[in-house]
C-alpha cells in the first residue's frame, strides 16, 4: 500500500504542470459544456407548454385510460429534456449515461412486484375486512 | 493527485463509440468514465441513489393507494384554490411547476455563463435560482399550513384514505428539504462565484482544494434533479 501511495506521489509535479498548461492554454474550460443560450430558452419553452398541457389534462377533467396515459407521455417528454439538455446527457460519453440511466429504469421491476403485492393485500381486505352492515 | 482528475485529461485520447466503447471504458483497468472528473461522477452517482429513495416513497405510496379499501381523496379537489369567486383545481401547484422549471432554465444558463468566465452573470443568474427556489419553498409551506387547517394529519384526513397525509407529507416533505439545501448550495457557490475564487484558483477553506468552474455544472445537475422529482411528484401524486 505505501508502495503506491509513494508512487502517486511522486508522479505529482509533472501531473501538476500538465494541469496548469492546460489551464493557461483554457483548454479545459472551453472544452467543457458549450451550447448556445438559444438552445436552454428553447427548451424552457417546451417545458412550459408541457407543463401547461399536463395542468390541462387535470383542468379539462379528461378520465379513463387517456386519462394516464397523457400525464406518463407528458412526464416521460419533461424528465427526458431535462435529464438530456439541461443536464447535459446527450453530451456525455455512453460509459456514464448507461451507468447512471439503467438502473433506475430496472425500478419498474419493483414497480411491477407492488402492484401484485398491492392487489393482493386489497383483495384480502375486500374479502376479510370489509364492513359488514 | 486530487487535481489530475479534476480536468478533462482524456478527451484527446481517442475510444471507440457505442456499445464497444462502453465495454472499452469499463473494462480498461483505470477509471470507468474517462472524460468525466470526480466530482460530476460523483454527483451523479448521489443523484443515482437519491433516484431511489424518491423510487421508493412513491412506490410505496403506489401500493398504499392501490390497496386501500377507502376512496383515495381526489388532489384536484383538495388542492383546489378559490381565486376572487372561482375555485380553480390545482392552480397552486401548477404556478409551483413553473417556478421550478423557470429556476431550471435560469441554472442551465448560469453554467453556460460559468463556462464562459462570466463571473457577474453567473453569479446572478444562481442567485435568480435560489431566489425561485426559496418562492417554491415559500409556497409549499403555504400550502402544508392550509392542509393542515383543514384537518389533514399523517394518520388521517377529512376525505378519504388516512394514508393519503402521510404520503402527502413524506413525498413533498422530502422534496422541500431537497430544494432547501439546493438553496444553500447554490447561495454557497454563488458566493464562490461572485468572489472570483475560480479565476484566481482559490483554495477552499473546507478542503483546502483549488476550485473550477466546473462547480456550477455540478450545482447544476442537483438543482436539475430536484426539477426532475418534482415532475414525477407533480404526475404521480397530483395529476393521477
Amino acid at each position: 500500500m505505501t508502495n503506491v501511495a509513494v508512487h502517486v506521489e511522486g508522479q505529482q509535479p509533472s501531473l501538476h504542470i500538465h494541469v496548469h498548461e492546460a489551464l493557461a492554454s483554457g483548454a479545459t474550460h472551453t472544452k467543457g459544456q458549450q451550447h448556445p443560450i438559444k438552445l436552454y430558452l428553447v427548451v424552457w419553452g417546451w417545458l412550459f407548454v408541457l407543463s401547461t398541457c399536463s395542468y390541462l389534462v387535470d383542468f379539462f377533467g379528461i378520465h379513463g385510460y387517456l386519462r394516464p396515459s397523457l400525464i406518463l407521455l407528458f412526464m416521460v417528454l419533461k424528465a427526458g429534456l431535462i435529464v438530456a439538455v439541461f443536464m447535459h446527457m446527450a453530451w456525455e460519453r455512453l460509459a456514464l449515461a448507461y451507468a447512471i440511466l439503467l438502473p433506475p429504469v430496472l425500478v419498474l421491476v419493483f414497480v411491477a412486484i407492488m402492484v401484485f403485492e398491492s392487489d393482493y393485500t386489497h383483495l384480502l381486505r375486500v374479502i376479510f375486512f370489509a364492513p359488514t352492515a | 493527485m486530487a487535481e489530475t482528475a479534476l480536468t478533462n485529461t482524456a478527451t484527446s485520447i481517442t475510444r471507440p463509440e457505442g456499445w464497444r466503447g462502453i465495454a472499452a471504458d469499463w473494462s480498461s483497468d483505470q477509471r470507468a468514465f474517462k472524460n468525466v472528473s470526480w466530482g460530476k461522477a460523483m454527483m451523479w452517482i448521489f443523484l443515482l441513489s437519491d433516484t431511489f429513495i424518491f423510487s421508493c416513497f412513491l412506490l410505496s405510496y403506489m401500493t398504499a393507494r392501490m390497496s386501500t379499501t377507502v376512496p383515495w381523496p381526489n388532489p384536484s379537489e383538495v388542492f383546489a384554490l378559490t381565486i376572487g369567486d372561482k375555485k380553480i383545481p390545482l392552480i397552486l401547484i401548477a404556478i409551483m411547476t413553473f417556478i421550478l422549471i423557470s429556476s431550471s432554465g435560469t441554472m442551465a444558463m448560469a453554467v453556460n455563463f460559468g463556462y464562459r468566465r462570466d463571473r457577474a452573470k453567473t453569479a446572478a443568474l444562481m442567485l435568480a435560482t435560489a431566489a425561485f427556489g426559496a418562492t417554491f419553498v415559500g409556497m409549499q409551506a403555504f400550502e402544508w399550513t392550509k392542509l393542515i387547517m383543514e384537518g389533514v394529519r399523517p394518520w388521517g384526513n377529512p376525505w378519504g384514505a388516512p394514508q393519503f397525509g402521510s404520503c402527502f407529507f413524506m413525498i413533498t416533505g422530502f422534496h422541500g428539504t431537497h430544494v432547501t439545501i439546493g438553496v444553500i448550495f447554490l447561495i454557497a457557490i454563488a458566493r464562490k462565484v461572485w468572489r472570483g475564487d475560480f479565476d484566481v484558483e482559490r483554495r477552499g477553506f473546507f478542503t483546502s482544494r483549488k476550485g473550477y468552474y466546473e462547480i456550477v455544472e455540478i450545482t447544476g445537475l442537483y438543482w436539475h434533479f430536484v426539477d426532475l422529482v418534482w415532475v414525477f411528484i407533480f404526475a404521480f401524486f397530483y395529476l393521477w
